[in-house]
């Protein structure tokens, strides 16, 4: 526990994040009026995953923390994805 | 930081008095062997519900045409027993009771690493527990759409849902909490030394169980979220009117309550693996192996869901992919089931009773596991979907694993937990009762799925009388099991002979503290030498 750093992230930095969210936000809606067809899911879920990236690495502080952890995390994102796949290889082929 | 009390070494968990007295003792004690008994007796309560539900239905089924109920009642009478059971019994089971009282001392702990979070994981138990009782007792009418609660009929169905639903939603914080908790207290709070190769295998159990708690059951929380938002403002999400998908509904339902069977399994064939050993006077057989299964299990067991969907209009090529995925987690069981087998293979065996619960255990699960296999196949599958055979299977599955297990365990636990060793002679003829009534309660299904019996009707044709008598008659015998069981072991936990130590010659850290256990577990907490393992302390 000692050995732990604690990592302060400037209020820059929080401000630069809120904005990028919005826009991420507003680029998510934006994607389905584009008329991609099936590839809006996709692109919507990019953005989404580019929101969560975000979220997990500043704001939950997970850059800054032990690789382990990054490991942890990278795990359960990789289930979600094999989840995700999964639950389209019904709704692509139907 | 706040300042420790100092409780003596020498006051047990039941008789420690704190700062409450009577009941609030316990309603508001966050010492994790109180909550895991907590767990039990409210579970009991809810287990008696969900049993008489159960000898209602078998009473319906005796005869063809009306018996005792109507198809609206028995309707209800199956969704109430379904969510009663999977939601309230065999779901939260082994991790709530055994995980609670086991698994510190188990990894050389004072407790877990959060205990109030632990408490509230019970509040939130009694609390789901509270809603689901009340849908039965207001509203329009008890639920009837069966413990999946599918889509569109979930949000079409005039009867008192919504409690239903929203304790069902509160159930799964209980998980969640529950299984955030063993996480972090396996990760930060194993006795100095215990590396992880010398973690006993039920900790094992629990650690792949509650990863499957914390990851899924979010899945199945949001979908009951947005069901209920489907019957009060028609958000047109599952529902084809509205541009829905109810099928989507199955998916996201399924995503969960597939992995949710593993919660159930896996801490069973932990206290298996625990119980086996024990009574075989060997070490494990295969010990990374097992662990590598248990692992296995929880990892493939979250992409196998679709097989519970292969009549529901999904593509051809998910119902391939979810048969394949299917088979593969047979391996990792199977695995699991060969060594156990060869743990006991020359071995000095002492069948005692909780011994004869694991055997009976491996023997019923079997018979579950290749009835999956029917299932499992795309073939087979399109012509036993949504009959009996199903009901059989899953309940040699869920009952007969998580029973079994269960019923296991509190034979090999009691000891530990009440310091008082139960009536033997008792104990062998509740379980003799019981496996004696549980196959012929559930064996006929097969037959009757076979033949085409569908579920959840409460009539039948003719021809399904026979093995419909047969299979009710099973369910008086092993109820008859079950209260020689409950009555055995209550009367045991207050009159029983003092019990040793360690009555089974155990080789885990539990049986080294005294019976009933310390409030604080151990006076000193142990050290992992280079020599020692995980039965080898």
């Amino acid at each position: 526990m000692e050995k732990e750093k604690h990592h302060i992230v400037p209020y820059k930095v929080y401000i630069y994040i809120l904005v990028a969210l919005i826009a991420l936000t507003f680029g998510s809606i934006g994607i389905v009026h584009l008329n991609l067809g099936g590839y809006s899911v996709l692109g919507a879920l990019v953005f989404s995953t580019v929101k969560s990236i975000i979220v997990l690495a500043i704001f939950m502080h997970l850059k800054f923390d032990q690789p382990f952890l990054r490991i942890m995390v990278g795990f359960v994102a990789l289930v979600f994805s094999a989840v995700i796949f999964i639950t389209f290889l019904d709704y692509y082929f139907r | 930081m706040q300042t420790a009390t100092h409780i003596p070494h020498d006051v047990n968990y039941l008789d420690y008095k704190g700062k409450y007295k009577g009941i609030f003792a316990w309603i508001f004690s966050t010492d994790h062997k109180r909550i895991a008994l907590l767990y039990m007796y409210s579970m009991l309560v809810m287990f008696v519900f969900g049993v008489v539900l159960g000898l209602a239905m078998k009473l319906e089924l005796i005869a063809p045409g009306r018996t005792i109920m109507g198809p609206q009642t028995y309707n209800s009478v199956f969704t109430v027993h379904g969510v009663i059971m999977i939601f309230m019994i065999v779901i939260p089971g082994l991790p709530a009771v055994f995980g609670n009282f086991m698994l510190p001392i188990m990894i050389g702990a004072k407790d877990v690493a959060f205990p109030k979070v632990n408490l509230l994981s019970w509040y939130f138990y009694v609390a789901g527990a509270f809603l689901v009782i009340a849908s039965v007792l207001f509203g329009n009418g008890t639920p009837d759409t069966g413990w999946t609660f599918y889509a569109p009929y979930s949000f079409k169905t005039g009867t008192n849902l919504l409690p239903a639903i929203f304790g069902a939603f509160i159930l799964g914080f209980s998980s969640i909490l529950t299984g955030l908790n063993f996480i972090v207290t396996i990760h930060r709070m194993r006795a100095p030394g215990m590396t992880w190769f010398k973690m006993p295998l039920f900790p094992w159990s629990l650690y792949g169980t509650a990863w499957i708690q914390l990851l899924a059951t979010p899945v199945v929380g949001i979908t009951l979220v947005l069901v209920a938002l489907e019957r009060i403002f028609g958000i047109g999400v599952f529902d084809p009117a509205l541009g829905g998908d109810p099928v989507l509904y199955q998916h996201l339902f399924w995503i969960y309550s597939h992995p949710a069977v593993y919660v159930m399994i896996l801490p069973a064939m932990g206290a298996i693996s625990e119980i086996i050993p024990t009574f075989s006077q060997k070490h494990i057989f295969g010990y990374k192996a097992i662990i590598a299964s248990t692992l296995g299990i929880a990892f493939v067991g979250y992409f196998v869901w679709g097989h519970h969907m292969f009549t529901s209009g999904m593509s051809g090529t998910a119902q391939y992919t979810f048969s394949v995925l299917t088979f593969l987690v047979a391996i990792p069981s199977a695995i699991k089931v060969f060594n156990w087998i060869s743990t006991m293979h020359k071995g000095s065996i002492n069948p005692d009773i909780p011994f004869l619960w694991a055997v009976t255990f491996i023997f019923v699960f079997m018979i579950g596991g290749f009835s999956g296999l029917v299932l499992g196949a795309l073939a087979t599958n399109v012509y036993v979907h949504d009959t009996a055979f199903v009901v059989a299977h899953f309940h040699f599955i869920v009952f007969g694993g998580v029973g079994f297990a269960f019923f296991g365990a509190i034979h090999y636990w009691f000891p530990k937990m009440f310091g008082r060793m139960y009536d033997k002679a008792w104990a062998k003829m509740g379980w003799a009762f019981f496996t004696v009534g549980f196959l012929t309660l559930y064996s006929p299904m097969f037959y009757l799925g076979m033949m085409g019996m569908p579920r959840r009707y409460y009539d039948y044709l003719p021809e399904f009388h026979a093995a419909n008598i047969l299979s009710s008659l099973g369910s008086w015998v092993m109820t008859f099991g079950l209260l020689i069981i409950v009555i055995n072991l209550f009367r045991s936990a207050k009159i029983g002979a003092v019990a040793e130590i360690n009555p089974w010659n155990g080789k885990t850290l539990e049986w080294t503290v005294p019976s009933p256990p310390p409030v604080e577990n151990f006076d000193e907490i142990p050290v992992y030498g280079e020599k020692d393992g995980p039965y080898e302390y």
